[in-house]
């Protein structure tokens, strides 16, 4: 109960002092520089002075938050990659040289190329037709929202639950694991999934989909909404099929969410690390750039060098997408 | 309860463009002053430029003699009215109006008394208690007033306040704005429509602003019947003032005047004799045109090319030879002419206008 | 949408497979749930889709030992139960290894000088005419019907001895300011970026929507490093709730101002006019305009933040480590998948109390969810 006690206190004083911040300041601002009660003049100057300093206190801390915690790192791991284990000396390309002459970052890496072509994909084409189907069928919404489920479940929970379900037991024990019982019902003989090299990695990449389609349903189902039904009212006219007008007239007026889901999707999959760290831990070649980062980090009491390095090929490998996403931006922007 | 007065006001938007160029104007304590014009003349951005809810680039405006382009919006006594009413959507219509109040930190009972007398005085104490989304257009319009009573402002800006609500309403609202008027004479009231009716019925004096000019300021039927130049002729009046161009013949204090077709006219017009020979433009307004009787001098004749049947009036579209665009006449009643027939059209003498070749009335 | 008429078979189709995908999606979690719920024997040596049907069991149990024989009407006789905490049945029974279930229940066998009777409720007899003798019972071979059995044992002990209820309330503490601050900093950020007029706003946004990819992993290290410098300083140690309050309001941050802004700034224009000629300040708009009129966002992000909280492993594990006090729900479930790798009973268990909370956020607030992603994603 004590520690309940404390930990309440910490979570309220940690909000107040938030919340005390911007009151705080605001509050000191007008003090500073009234608005009210004063001569004409000295009203207009303070309110010019007081205008031109508030946007600031609004952004500030959302400014000093972002720089600190994702613009200086990224500069600084930058910089360490250029340096040893502990950050200090100056290495020049060392860092660079052992991983591109690793095999383990070889694998990593084609093991994250895998995962970028085969997750994203997957999860927006089980999206798309899901999205397509439960449009139409009257118990859509619930069928949807049981798809959706898994997005609510940590990646380490639902590592737990696919590990259960690739669970193997030797010998003739009944296999507990749905996976292997199935196998075994087919007159198959029994696998240890997650250990099989190179068809592992996809063992691995299912539990993601399983995550991410109801990201991708949810999306995409919006946008088929979207779509006017005179469009396809013509098509039907025209003579156009089922078939025909999901892929010949729908689907080409989503392409921007399309684009937009699987770019999302594609992000979180550089990312992805919990679902290796759980179920392999980069063993039997599963390793990926990620774990393998967090692997480095750590190993030994830690190489920040190396690890610094792996994180710049993450970069490296979502810039196009960050320019991208900029650019949609400004011209969103300009057509407000 | 306040003078206003604008000097060389200038707005320049930071794409450089020159919205509002040296508008000069003076409004009295209690007028009711309409802007109109055309659509994106920079009516709205003159009001907002009084209002304070839009920097001014240039020139000074002053409130009761100070001047006040650098006080902030709610210390220059002004109350505003949008066109889309912008209510608060999450308070109740009683916190809407009591906002304002709220936020100066008046004290409550008075802030009560302000608020219940302003919804007295547009019917709206059924409703303190609803939401806006609960309240119909006009009901909500008329909060969007009562809010600015409630502040008692020394001027109401009011930017097309009835531009959402259906006809009937719109004439009814009108009416009701005119009665608020009435019921406070010592406030001033600025107020932007593009609909030359109820600029037409409400003001005191309309100022009519075209691409960041004020083209003319006066009483409606000061710009009814002495428009100063052709902009202001063809904006009021509906259908627009014919207007033909002409040569300047014979100038003094009876012009005769020749319309392209050759036609001669005598206009009772004092035109300086420097301007013989020149170019310029004859105007009549449509409802000033009459079907020729055998004694009339007739004005323009032509064929009859279309017919608008109205019911309390009919317009006829006229075909003058050797004029470019078509002539209206408007009959009051309906009439047994018929498209194809000939018809000669006649007007008095002092309906008549006559313009410059810079477009300018030869009238002041 | 359109409606085909033609194929009730089409739609058929359909259905079914829609109902399909369902399955496939929705077994996984039924049969974590399912699993967790059952009893441990039963867990580990049957799948989980058996746990509803009633499973035949051959049995052994060792019949009490002579000590227990009493005498009645004239008889040595030993009585117990072969089933003493199940309601099962037993179908035959046998006296030998070599025929287990020669027998049916009810029928008295002969067996040496000992007569047996075993009963279908597990009730069993031996008799004799002389005392028994022996130190150990006879063994019983039966058969038994055992029902389901489903119990919540295993959260018991999983909330007791493997320390998951401390973890629950470390993740209630990291996750909560976690999920409220990053909101309180990124709706003022947000209303100024939309509608405060201030020099350089446009390159802020820029910012903003270049930061929304950035890998959290580029700051892992940078972060460790500064945040070993500031807890030394302090004296404090590097692992503190407010440094992972505000790791997470910083890896948040992105989301969360691109998200508010869109909406604020789609608010109507003239509402926030009328309230600035109404006297209020751009606080008080903030205050009394805006944050009601953004609540929908502000849930929308409110519920991503926290999913993502709860769920997160990598920060909780870089910036509060896995000493024992600290660890928190994700990072628990990973530590058992190490030490307890095969007792599914504990894992199981352990798993679903981790993704219960989100599951009933999930469930309970979807709309607002669904709303949040649609406002970030489709423009
Ligand atoms: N923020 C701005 N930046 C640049 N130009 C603007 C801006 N706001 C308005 N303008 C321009 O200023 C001119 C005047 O606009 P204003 O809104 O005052 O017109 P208006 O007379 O009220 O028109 P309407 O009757 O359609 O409301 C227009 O040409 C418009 O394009
Ligand atoms: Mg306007």
């Amino acid at each position: 109960m004590g520690q309940l006690a404390s930990a309440l206190v910490t979570m309220i004083l940690g909000v107040l002092a938030c919340a005390a911040y911007f009151y705080g300041s605001n509050a000191l601002l007008d003090w500073l520089f009234p608005g009210k009660n004063r001569p004409a003049e000295q009203i207009a100057r303070n309110l010019r002075i007081a205008n031109r300093i508030r946007p600031w206190l609004f952004v500030g801390p959302a400014v000093l938050v972002l720089t600190f915690y994702l613009f200086y790192p990224v500069i600084d791991s930058f910089i360490l990659s250029f340096h040893g284990r502990t950050g200090e000396e100056f290495v020049g390309l060392a860092n660079y040289q052992w991983l591109f002459g690793s095999d383990e970052f070889y694998e990593s890496f084609r093991n994250n190329m895998l995962w970028l072509i085969v997750v994203p994909t997957a999860a927006t084409f089980f999206g798309l037709v899901i999205a397509s189907m439960t449009d139409r069928i009257w118990w859509g919404n619930i069928a949807k929202s049981l798809i959706f489920m898994p997005m609510a479940i940590s990646f380490i929970g639902a590592s737990v639950i696919w590990k259960f379900i690739y669970d193997y037991r030797s010998g003739d024990d009944p296999q507990i694991g749905l996976l292997n019982a199935l196998v075994v019902f087919f007159g198959g003989e029994p696998q240890a999934w997650i250990t099989i090299p190179f068809w592992n990695n996809f063992f691995l990449m299912v539990i993601l989909v399983w995550i991410q389609t109801g990201f991708a349903m949810v999306i995409l189902s919006a946008a088929l909404r979207g779509i006017p039904d005179e469009t396809i009212e013509a098509a039907v006219l025209d003579g156009a099929n089922g078939v025909q007008i999901f892929f010949k007239i729908m689907v080409p007026q989503i392409w921007g969410t399309i684009a937009v889901v699987w770019t999302t999707i594609t992000i979180l999959v550089l990312k992805v690390f919990d679902i290796v760290l759980a179920m392999t831990n980069g063993q039997w070649g599963t390793q990926v750039l990620a774990n393998q980062m967090f692997d480095w980090m750590f190993r030994g009491g830690g190489d920040f060098g190396r690890g610094a390095v792996i994180a710049i090929v993450i970069m490296v490998l979502v810039v196009p997408i960050m320019v991208w996403n900029i650019k949609r931006a400004n011209a969103e922007m300009e057509g407000r | 309860m306040a003078d206003l007065k604008l000097t060389n006001v200038k707005k320049v938007y930071a794409n450089q463009v020159e919205v509002m160029r040296d508008i000069n104007l003076d409004i009295k304590k209690g007028e009711f002053i309409v802007f109109v014009g055309p659509s994106g003349c920079g009516k709205s951005t003159l009001l907002r430029m009084i209002s304070g809810l839009e920097e001014i680039s240039g020139g000074t405006l002053e409130i009761d003699g100070q001047v006040v382009n650098d006080i902030p919006p709610s210390l220059r006594g002004i109350a505003m009215v949008f066109q889309s009413y912008a209510l608060y959507p999450h308070m109740t219509v009683y916190d809407n109006m009591a906002f304002s109040l709220q936020i100066a930190k008046v004290e409550k009972g008075e802030i009560d008394k302000q608020v219940r007398r302003a919804a007295e005085m547009l019917q709206l104490t059924p409703y303190l208690d609803r939401l806006p989304k609960a309240l119909s257009g006009g009901q909500r319009q008329r909060v969007a007033i009562g809010r600015a009573i409630v502040r008692r402002p020394k001027v109401f800006l009011f930017d097309e306040p009835l531009s959402n609500l259906d006809a009937a309403l719109r004439v009814a609202t009108r009416m009701e704005i005119a009665n608020l008027k009435e019921s406070m004479p010592d406030s001033t009231m600025i107020y932007v429509t593009h609909d030359q009716v109820e600029a037409m019925t409400l003001a005191d004096r309309i100022v009519l602003l075209s691409a960041g000019n004020i083209e003319q300021v006066g009483s409606p039927l000061e710009l009814y019947e002495r428009p100063q130049n052709v902009f202001v002729a063809k904006f009021i009046g509906s259908p627009a003032m014919n207007i033909l161009p002409c040569t300047i013949l014979a100038p003094g204090a009876q012009t005769r005047i020749a319309l392209a077709n050759g036609h001669q006219v005598s206009v009772p017009i004092d035109v300086p004799a420097a301007d013989q020979g020149k170019a310029g433009f004859f105007g009549v307004r449509p409802e000033h045109l009459l079907l020729a009787q055998a004694e009339d001098e007739v004005l323009l004749e032509g064929e009859v090319s279309f017919v608008e049947s109205l019911g309390e009036a009919t317009l006829l579209y006229v075909q003058v030879p050797g004029v470019e665009d078509m002539v209206i006449a408007k009959q009051t009643g309906t009439l047994a002419i018929h498209k194809g027939e000939h018809v000669r059209l006649c007007a008095q003498p002092e309906k008549l206008h006559l313009f410059n070749e810079q477009e300018h009335a030869y009238r002041q | 949408m359109v409606t085909s008429k033609k194929g009730s078979a089409l739609t058929l189709v359909m259905h079914a497979s829609v109902l399909f995908l369902v399955i496939l999606w929705t077994i996984p979690t039924a049969g974590l749930f399912i699993s967790s719920i059952r009893d441990k024997d039963q867990l580990s040596v049957s799948g989980w889709w058996t746990a509803l049907a009633t499973s035949e069991q051959r049995l052994v149990e060792r019949a009490l030992d002579p000590t227990h024989q009493q005498f009645e009407d004239g008889r040595w006789v030993i009585k117990g139960n072969l089933l003493p905490e199940s309601d099962g049945e037993i179908v035959r029974f046998g006296v030998s290894s070599l025929e287990p279930e020669a027998y049916a229940v009810g029928e008295l066998v002969d067996r040496k000088d000992k007569q047996i009777q075993v009963f279908a409720n597990g009730d069993y007899t031996i008799s004799s005419d002389q005392e028994m003798s022996g130190r150990r019972g006879d063994r019983i071979f039966f058969t038994a019907e055992i029902p389901p059995r489903f119990t919540l044992d295993n959260y018991r002990e999983v909330l007791s001895s493997e320390g998951l209820g401390q973890s629950f309330i470390n993740s209630l503490t990291v996750t909560i300011p976690a999920t409220i601050i990053p909101i309180l900093i990124a709706a003022f950020a947000a209303y100024a970026l939309a509608w405060m007029k201030f020099p350089g706003r446009a390159l802020l946004i820029a910012g903003v929507v270049g930061l929304l990819v950035v890998p959290l992993q580029m700051s892992l290290i940078p972060l460790l490093k500064t945040y070993n410098l500031v807890g030394e300083f302090f004296g404090v140690g590097s692992k503190t709730y407010v440094g992972i309050w505000l790791a997470h309001t910083g890896f948040g941050l992105p989301l969360a101002v691109y998200l508010l802004r869109n909406y604020i700034a789609g608010l109507p224009g003239e509402i926030i006019e009328s309230a600035r000629v109404d006297g209020a300040s751009d606080f008080d708009i903030f205050r009394k305009i805006i944050l009601p009129l953004s609540f929908p966002a502000l849930a929308s992000f409110a519920i991503f933040q926290f999913l993502w909280v709860w769920n997160d492993l990598l920060v909780a594990m870089v910036f509060l480590g896995n000493n024992e006090e600290h660890l928190v729900l994700t990072g628990r479930l990973r530590e058992l998948l190490g030490s307890r790798g095969g007792n599914w009973e504990i894992l199981t268990a352990s798993a679903f109390i981790t993704i219960i909370v989100p599951l009933c956020v999930f469930f309970g607030l979807q709309r607002y969810l669904v709303r949040g992603l649609l406002a970030g994603s489709v423009k």
